[in-house]
């Protein structure tokens, strides 16, 4: 026997009047598994998370739940948990009746739902915090409540919208390690939302590319960075290089899209332009701690970002102005697909 | 060319405008390092317009209250006595009349409030913003015309003859002709805007995701208005509450007009002032709403329904 996946989308789509914001969307996410939708704002990921949680209805396809269509069904209705973006804690309650909220409507006693909401504050690592209010807790807190709110009736697929987007730098990262403890040791579905492609690379099992309410490349994160389909992705996920037309073929020999990654091209002065390499002139140069980042004006007309490493070129940052070759491997060579 | 001079002469180029040292720029430094001077000027005036038109007044009108009026001549003695407060709190007249104005008062509130919640609702969560902004003029528009045009409409619908009566009689049902009904109708209507607008204020400060998030929980939509929507609200429904309740409380025209016979405590302070030149008793009288209020808004206060304001 096959288990059904944890999500079926099937020619998912949902219209805002003449706007396809989700269109056709076709997805399996395998129980347990932590799956990113990673694009850009108006992408139309947020809409998939939310057609999945039940605040909207598609206007056409399906949606399954472990092989249960929930199409038509309320969010009440649904398996599923919701981390809103702005955390959505209720205001006039403490923390622990804002965990202990879902098990309240669904009808358990006072005495066991406060045990449980204090035993969920204790696996976010909020404990002794349930008798004070949302607005006396910091943003890093909230997102934890939030987290256990979602987490204590034990839904079977936990949705989270961009729920790291309000965090700071060093934060947000200490909260990614959790966000991905919390995953393994709960063994439910996570859909993440996000459109910071870093985080998506981290945390993720697998990705999905969201554009224009499509999804454009579907992997996991080693694929999507290493050989994106096309230069939308190659250009989302991270930085690239990408080449097309007269220029690739000035600049990779052959005709078509390629791409190659900053952190794999590097630069010479001094030497002469042969196979797997282009001349140039450095225009600007970024000291970034551990590596420079050289910005490149190539001679066949486009500029380049090659990054590269202090240890390895520790001149790199005072190359502004020289005239330099920009080298890199044709195994490094992505080819794309548009 | 050094650098220093570079940046010099291109700052001569651009050529901004020297700040001009004028009298309300001087003023200005003086009031930004004197605090309480700037606090001073900007509350003297209206603190003196509070102090002296609302409280003196109110508290002068209401020492007359202890006060007493010369059998012969009809004028007003300073003697301190407390006749005037044992007659109103002793009187059967003033009970009747007390409790006939705060029932009204209690009816008018739990209709407009009824009336109110949904209508408010539909404008805060449901209604495109086009139709949202309609809506909030159409519940204004009746505050632009005359409170007196108003009543007296309400007189002519609801008289022997009227729109109500015509509307009613295939029905066999006999309209509720002028009197206390005639009444709450009538301040319902009045009130009405004022406590709509509170209430979709309130309701415009619960965001869509706490709703979402209720949902999404487990909670059918009649637990979320119950657990989060009305408790967030509950302050903007007492603000509501407040202006229908007091406003029917001090109200005297509007019974007059559509009232019959039927007297309210306004009724009572006017003609105590007027007819019967009594203006302590009158005064005695004004006090009634103003301690229920007090007790309503100490009641509000204990159920630490301000609290989340």
């Amino acid at each position: 026997m096959t288990t059904a996946p944890a999500i079926r989308l099937s020619t998912l789509t949902k219209s805002f009047g003449s706007v396809h914001a989700v269109d056709g969307v076709n997805l399996d996410v395998a129980p347990g598994e932590f799956f990113s939708m990673l694009g850009p704002s108006g992408s139309g990921k947020t809409t998939v998370l939310r057609l999945i949680a039940g605040f909207e209805k598609p206007t056409s396809g399906t949606i399954e739940l472990f092989g249960d269509d929930v199409t038509a069904k309320a969010p009440f209705d649904r398996d599923v948990n919701t981390v809103f973006q702005d955390y959505a804690l209720f205001p006039h309650m403490n923390v622990r009746d804002n965990v202990a909220y879902g098990l309240r409507v669904r009808g358990m006693g006072k005495k066991e739902r406060n045990e449980r909401a204090d035993a969920a504050l204790e696996t976010v690592r909020l404990a002794g915090l349930g008798d004070r209010k949302p607005s006396q807790l910091s943003g890093g807190q909230r997102q934890r409540v939030a987290l256990a709110r979602a987490t204590v009736v034990q839904p079977k697929v936990l949705l989270l919208d961009e729920p790291l987007g309000a965090l700071d730098l060093k934060l947000r990262e200490q909260m990614q390690v959790e966000l991905k403890e919390i995953q393994r040791s709960l063994g439910i579905t996570f859909i993440f939302v996000t459109h910071d492609q870093e985080e998506a690379l981290t945390l993720s099992d697998r990705i999905a590319v969201f554009s224009e309410g499509r999804i454009v490349q579907l992997g996991t994160p080693r694929e999507i960075y290493e050989a994106p389909s096309n230069s939308f992705v190659a250009d989302f996920v991270g930085t690239a290089n990408v080449f097309t037309g007269d220029i690739a073929r000035a600049v990779v020999g052959k005709a078509g899209a390629f791409s190659i990654r900053p952190e794999r091209m590097d630069v010479k002065s001094g030497a002469k332009a042969g196979a797997n390499s282009a001349s140039g002139s450095v225009v600007e140069t970024i000291y970034v701690g551990s590596n420079t980042r050289v910005v490149v004006d190539l001679d066949a007309g486009q500029r380049v970002n090659v990054i590269v490493s202090n240890d390895e070129n520790p001149n790199a940052d005072k190359l502004r102005g020289q005239k330099v070759v920009v080298t890199w491997s044709a195994t490094d060579v992505v080819t794309l697909s548009a | 060319m050094n650098k220093a001079s570079d940046v010099m002469s291109r700052r001569d180029a651009a050529a901004v405008p020297q700040i001009r040292d004028t009298v309300a720029r001087r003023g200005s430094v003086f009031l930004s390092s004197h605090p309480r001077t700037r606090l001073g000027l900007l509350i003297a005036a209206p603190l003196t317009w509070l102090v002296v038109v609302y409280i003196v007044a109110l508290v002068a009108l209401l020492i007359t209250a202890f006060w007493q009026v010369d059998g012969f001549t009809g004028e007003i003695r300073i003697d301190w006595t407390l006749n005037n407060i044992v007659t109103v709190v002793t009187g059967e007249l003033y009970h009747a009349v007390t409790l006939r104005t705060l029932g009204v008062a209690i009816a008018v509130t739990i209709i407009d409030i009824a009336l109110a919640l949904p209508i408010a609702f539909y404008m805060a969560k449901i209604a495109s913003p086009r139709m949202q902004r309609i809506l909030v003029i159409a519940v204004l528009m009746p505050l632009w015309a005359s409170y007196l045009v108003k009543v007296y409409a309400w007189r002519s619908v609801m008289s022997g003859e009227g729109i109500l009566q015509w509307f009613l009689n295939p029905f066999g049902i006999e309209g509720p002709g002028y009197g206390i009904t005639a009444t709450i109708i009538t301040l319902s209507y009045l009130w009405l805007p004022y406590v709509i607008l509170p209430i979709y204020a309130g309701l415009e400060r619960v965001p869509d995701s706490l709703i979402e998030a209720s949902s999404d929980l487990g909670a059918k939509s009649w637990a979320s208005i119950r657990h989060i929507v009305f408790p967030m609200i509950l302050p903007a429904i007492i603000a509501g509450s407040i202006f229908s309740f007091c406003l029917s409380l001090g109200d005297y025209i509007t019974v007059n007009i559509v009232g019959g016979a039927s007297q309210m405590l306004g009724n009572l302070v006017y003609t105590n002032v007027g007819t019967a030149n009594n203006l302590p008793l009158a005064a005695a009288v004004a006090l009634i709403p103003i301690v229920i209020i007090f007790g309503y808004l100490f009641a509000v206060r204990r159920t630490g329904a301000l609290d989340n304001l």
